[in-house]
């Protein structure tokens, strides 16, 4: 198991941010998804996030809906997902599971967590529960040794993005906007200040997700953030070529590599 | 004997925290919403004890509302069952149901708050249709969410909210019915929370929305206690409700929680049977799980993936519940049974026959339920057992279904080979 600590300790090292890729599992298949993991590895991604696909993912915009119900019409099963952070995990590259809450309440929160370390994985990051209503979840990561990664967003109060950093290990995920998942023009006035509310807390990493998807864009983010998520970029390289593996690899490599640049060239 | 369960004015009451009995309900929800749902809920908590918001609230209901509803005596709904049955008359408030009284305590809160534009989901129609509605009364902005096989099941609806001046959006994704309508009113509300509130339609979701809808909701019961107690000068043997999300039965049980003599029975959605799994009883047959923000009985898969419900009635197609069911179901306070798609038509043709009284097809699985309950209590208590089921809406928007179900419609047929074809499909 690497903490994604590592992958901030590495970037910093370097003076610059982390690049986070996330797809979900499953889409278009398992070995698919997890190829796809293994090639934006290979062209930059410092960290991993696996979105389990959930039948009611009310934070995501169409496009991560799309790929995640096509893998769950598919019939993609919690422990398929746990086979793909074992193969991606495989790399060295810290990798977390993204999901939303029942799915692991099903599983059993203890049992979930012990087989996400069995595979390999960081942690989680949990979209759906803050650390006050995830005491159980937090039990568990702490005794498996588990990246706990929870949210701020920018209508979080102060006392509120206290709360998460300190509840938080690994990073703390800023959705810097007021909004869902999906590619947008990366530009927001919300998100700067944001960082600057949860860094006022300590040393954890902030890593943005606020719908980067090209280098320019991660460049920008890059310059005041320690990681650059990106998401649905990823996926959309997938779903524009649904019956040609090959070429979505292609697109999502360059991305990845393009993404890669720009977290480099920040101006920080 | 020793008493068991805990007893106290509180202990059906949610913690600060949102829940009930430690472990139902809760907030799992994005931390984007937190904010809001925290301001909704100090919002909501000084309103209740401001007098004046009590007031303007009671004023609404009675002159536009239309309550207090009727307790009607259904004197020949009685003699079949041996027991005194008393119908709670939610059908005759404004917009035909009791979902009016949600829509107006949460649009007047919403101005209180200073917001200017609402949204809501909607399965069947109806908490749009309300939502619409207090919109108009109250000039605000309207969006209701519903899910695309909905809006074309029920089209009469679609039109009635956007002549209210309602934007009606229908949802393609995941099955397109009500639950996917929360989850797209949900996105909608992480954007645009900042001047927008959400008229959650049932008493589930994230706290403080099981307690609120509640809270406005429970007229039904305090008026009803009230009403029998001085019409019959006894308090009822048993009350009776159908539960979807569970709204209209959480607001006629409020009342009777402490009197430890009243039975409390919910009738959930039992589609075409359970064993069937072709159903939306979800306390029945459901687990624990979390779902919309609450940790609640869910329909669900092995692997928490939520399992699409089946109800004939729209409005109870939900594979969720009100949390407080889920506790109340936990203590022992009060029991939740199924009810078929056939056994509720039987008692909307029933109910239709005996006393002219249309009602929802949601409200027939509560007359259905509540038949088998007054025999039982008629032969334990006499004819003085007095039964009060909430007749929690009218069934005018159900004529479609009821058309091809009874195969009505022709002139030619008459009456009693609808009654037959309805026995017949009981039986089967």
């Amino acid at each position: 198991m690497t903490s994604t600590s590592a992958a901030f300790e590495k970037a910093r090292a370097e003076d610059r941010a982390a690049l986070i890729g996330y797809l979900p599992a499953g889409y278009p298949t398992v070995e698919g998804s997890a190829k796809a993991l293994q090639v934006m590895v290979d062209a930059g991604c410092d960290a991993i996030e696996i979105g389990l696909p959930y039948s009611d993912p009310v934070m995501d915009g169409p496009t991560i809906q799309a790929a995640a119900q096509h893998a769950l019409d598919a019939g993609v099963r919690t422990s398929d997902v746990l086979r793909v952070v074992e193969a991606v995990a495989a790399t060295g590259v810290p990798t977390l599971v993204m999901t939303y809450w029942n799915p692991i309440e099903r599983y059993g929160v203890e049992r979930f967590a012990a087989d996400l370390a069995q595979a390999g994985g960081a942690g989680l990051i949990t979209p759906d529960i803050t650390p006050d209503h995830g005491t159980e979840w937090i039990a568990a990561a702490d005794a498996h040794d588990l990246d706990k990664v929870f949210l701020v967003a920018p209508s979080s109060t102060d006392d509120r993005i206290a709360m998460t950093a300190s509840e938080s290990r690994g990073f703390v995920y800023a959705a810097a906007v007021m909004g869902v998942t999906g590619a947008r023009d990366a530009s927001s006035d919300l998100a700067g200040p944001l960082v600057d509310r949860v860094r006022s807390n300590g040393d954890i990493p902030v890593a943005v997700g606020i719908g980067v998807s090209n280098g320019d864009q991660a460049a920008d983010v890059a310059s005041y953030a320690d990681g650059v998520i990106v998401g649905s970029a990823f996926v959309r390289c997938l779903l524009d070529h649904p019956d040609d593996e090959a070429a979505g690899l292609e697109a999502l490599r360059a991305l990845t590599t393009d993404l890669a640049e720009g977290v480099r060239r920040a101006a920080r | 004997m020793s008493q068991t369960v805990p007893s106290g004015p509180m202990r059906y009451e949610a913690d600060e925290r949102g829940y009930f009995g430690e472990t139902w309900g809760g907030r799992f929800m994005p931390e984007a919403l937190v904010a809001a749902l925290d301001e909704l809920t100090v919002a909501w908590q000084d309103a209740m004890a401001d007098a004046d918001f009590v007031a303007q609230f009671e004023r609404v209901l009675r002159e536009y509302a239309g309550t207090p509803s009727r307790l009607y005596h259904a004197e020949r709904l009685s003699e079949t069952v041996g027991a005194r049955v008393l119908l709670k008359r939610e059908d005759l408030n404004h917009t035909g149901a009791h979902k009016i009284r949600n829509v107006l305590g949460q649009a007047l809160l919403t101005k209180r708050m200073g917001k200017t534009r609402v949204i809501a989901e909607t399965g069947a129609g109806q908490h749009g249709v309300a939502s619409a509605t207090a919109a108009a009364w109250f000039d605000l902005d309207c969006t209701v969410y519903m899910g695309s096989v909905d809006t074309r099941r029920q089209a009469l609806n679609v039109a009635r909210m956007q002549l209210l001046g309602a934007k009606v959006v229908p949802v393609e994704s995941g099955s397109a019915t009500l639950k996917d309508a929360i989850n797209e009113a949900l996105r909608d509300w992480v954007a645009s929370v900042d001047h927008t509130a959400y008229l959650f339609g049932t008493a589930a979701g994230p706290h403080p929305f099981p307690s609120m809808v509640r809270d406005f909701c429970r007229g039904i019961g305090d008026e009803a206690r009230a009403q029998c107690l001085d019409q019959y000068g006894v308090l009822p043997d048993a009350v009776a409700a159908c539960v979807g999300g569970g709204s209209n039965a959480i607001g006629l049980f409020t009342a009777f929680l402490e009197d430890k003599s009243v039975e409390i029975h919910g009738f959930e959605p039992g589609g075409d049977g359970v064993e069937t799994g072709r159903h939306a009883a979800t306390i029945h047959a459901g687990e624990a799980g979390v779902l919309h923000g609450a940790r609640t009985y869910v329909l669900q898969d092995e692997d928490g993936q939520t399992i699409e419900s089946h109800s004939i009635s729209a409005g109870l197609d939900y594979p969720g519940v009100g949390p407080q069911h889920s506790w109340l179901s936990a203590a022992g306070r009060a029991t939740y049974t199924p009810v078929t798609d056939a056994q509720a038509m039987e008692a909307m043709a029933l109910l239709s026959r005996t006393e002219g009284i249309i009602p929802a097809i949601e409200s027939a699985h509560a007359v259905a339920g509540a038949l088998d309950l007054a025999k039982r209590l008629g032969a334990e208590k006499g004819p003085d057992a007095t039964i009060i089921v909430n007749l929690s809406g009218r069934g005018d928007k159900d004529m479609g279904t009821a058309i091809e179900w009874f195969g009505l419609g022709d002139a030619e047929e008459g009456p009693e080979a609808d009654l037959d074809q309805t026995e017949t499909v009981s039986q089967q």
